[in-house]
């Protein structure tokens, strides 16, 4: 019997070997070609890179040279640090005022952050993008404003959420203490609500980072773009760029993101089922 | 307290809500003005009445687009969920690898949408290429290259919910079910299942809407192609926005407020399945 339970679990397991790395094939796919010469990528993008195909690290080369890859990583990196940052510190001191202090306003104020969540952004993109350029809000520091409008729903109602869980009495005494609202906020709510913190990063890390439309049509492309606007131009403009160097740039994309996924993964799980099960 | 907290309004709130007001508030009411009007430009925008609504309910590009996004969901929440839930059961029988299995299936959620769809591009055109065929050749093969991407990108993410949901049943339940000589079927329908249920509502909904409210993927991987055969509701607004025909921004605008509208329609049933859940 227990024998028979074991060989079952190895085939399982050889199951999964095998689906797993189907999985992983696609973008193996691209990693191999991002090492090959652009006629062989068109011809046969399944041959592994010969002795005539193989161009070693040219096509990373001219990825970063020509397209200059890392200028528009920096965008994109500062982009999502800025803007999640924001969006965290200032969505949580709004989620806990909000769940504190009830009155009408902050009643209006709360239904007005659900309701944005339902919205899809393409209800808003037009009228978003002309808001943000009359408010000259369409530079790298511009658009930190519109990430943090435009996402507050989903971070204050987590946040309120789940200051409604937070035992009033540490508050009281704190307050009986002397401590004022910053005070309190930094060194009571803050370390209580970090695993909320956490959950809420990594969603608008996951939002931000991989974002297309909104920084295409807020920032002005001609002089900013972020990663997923750059890979896209790239295979807009068909032909004038070779497929050499735009496999290049997608794995010099997806490596990050695997880096990042690698380091935090149990946080980036966690937080991704906080997120579903809350949100 | 309070009243305390109260005063300290500008720095705990303001910044928040007076961003909300340029991001969502302002944007908002511009949109469902503007979707009665004739525009190309915010400043030359006309009245019209529901001119747009009944234009927007006369376009066949529309239309189309609506049963293709609406058909494609369908295939993509039922594909999802299955396999999500089955490479969830497996993974929680303690087979040699889990973590490894796991970690895998869940990645490619974290790459953008632009980025895979390229991915994929390379690979569906690749195997085309044997019969002589490319991925925008027949709308056939862009449905189901898209179903094949998402299915890929989302199976990971839905399979982790469904092993929280997995793991919160007793185990004693299942031993005790065990001993009374249910077989593997009884025990999956009569415990596993319903047990899990809040779960299979959490995922239905978030692969319902994320399947409807597509873009990125469809933008990548096919770009509506052929001649607007493969375009779904998100990438159709958006070509009557920016696409050509310019002077039809109003339509867009109308088509984006009934998208809206169909979203919110099913925001509103989730919270009441939810909350008749948590009522139980």
């Amino acid at each position: 019997m227990g024998g028979k339970k074991e060989s079952y679990k190895n085939v399982l397991t050889a199951i999964f070997t095998v689906v797993s790395l189907a999985y992983v094939f696609p973008v193996v796919l691209v990693l191999i070609n991002s090492f090959k010469k652009k006629t062989s990528i068109n011809l046969n993008p399944f041959a592994f890179p010969n002795a005539k195909s193989y161009v070693g690290f040219d096509n990373y080369i001219k990825g970063i040279e020509k397209i200059e890859f890392f200028k528009y990583f920096g965008y994109s990196l500062f982009i999502t640090t800025a803007s999640v940052l924001a969006i965290l510190v200032l969505c949580s001191m709004c989620g806990w005022y909000v769940t504190r202090v009830r009155n009408a306003f902050t009643k209006a104020l709360k239904f007005g952050f659900i309701f944005s969540m339902v919205v899809p952004f393409q209800m808003l993109m037009f009228t978003l993008a002309k808001t943000a350029d009359t408010l000259h809000l369409n530079t790298p520091v511009g658009i930190i404003i519109v990430y943090l409008g435009f996402g507050a729903g989903m971070a204050v109602f987590m946040f309120s959420n789940f200051a409604q869980s937070m035992p009033l009495e540490i508050e009281e005494a704190a307050s009986i203490d002397g401590c004022n609202p910053l005070q309190m906020y930094f060194k009571v709510v803050f370390p209580i609500m970090k695993p909320t913190f956490v959950s809420v990063g990594i969603l608008e890390i996951m939002w931000v980072w991989n974002d297309y439309l909104l920084p295409y049509l807020v920032l002005d492309i001609k002089k900013y773009k972020t990663i997923p606007i750059v890979i896209q131009y790239l295979k807009g403009g068909f032909g004038s760029v070779d497929m050499g160097t735009i496999m290049a740039c997608i794995v010099m994309a997806i490596l990050p993101v695997i880096v990042f996924y690698i380091a935090c993964q149990r946080y980036i799980i966690e937080g991704v089922v906080a997120g579903a099960v809350k949100g | 307290m309070e009243k305390a907290l109260k005063k300290y309004f500008p720095v705990f709130v303001l910044p928040t809500a007076a961003a909300f007001v340029i991001g969502f508030i302002v944007p908002f009411i511009m949109a469902v003005y503007l979707s009665f009007c004739s525009f190309t430009t915010v400043s030359d925008a006309k009245f019209v009445g529901i001119g747009n609504y009944i234009e927007a309910f006369q376009d066949t590009t529309f239309l189309h687009s609506v049963l293709f996004s609406a058909l494609f969901t369908v295939v993509t929440v039922i594909l999802i969920n299955v396999l999500a839930f089955t490479v969830a059961l497996c993974l929680t029988k303690k087979i040699k690898g889990t973590n490894v299995f796991r970690t895998i299936f869940f990645m490619p959620n974290l790459i953008g949408g632009i980025v895979l769809g390229y991915v994929w591009q390379l690979l569906f055109n690749g195997l085309l290429s044997y019969v002589n065929r490319t991925l925008t050749y027949s709308s056939v093969y862009g449905f189901w290259g898209l179903v094949i991407l998402l299915s890929w990108q989302q199976i990971g993410y839905m399979m982790i919910i469904y092993i929280a949901g997995i793991q919160n049943i007793a185990g004693d339940m299942l031993e005790a079910a065990e001993v009374d000589g249910a077989n593997g079927f009884q025990r999956l329908f009569k415990i596993i299942i319903p047990s899990v249920s809040p779960s299979i509502v959490i995922c239905t909904f978030l692969s319902l809407t994320n399947g409807f409210k597509l873009f990125d993927q469809n933008l990548a991987l096919t770009a509506g192609e052929p001649s607007r055969a493969t375009e779904m509701v998100a990438l159709n607004i958006y070509n009557t926005f920016y696409g050509s025909t310019a002077a039809y921004r109003g339509v867009g605008q109308a088509k984006a407020v009934i998208f809206a509208i169909a979203l919110a329609v099913i925001g509103v049933i989730q919270m009441r399945f939810t909350a008749g859940k948590e009522e139980k």
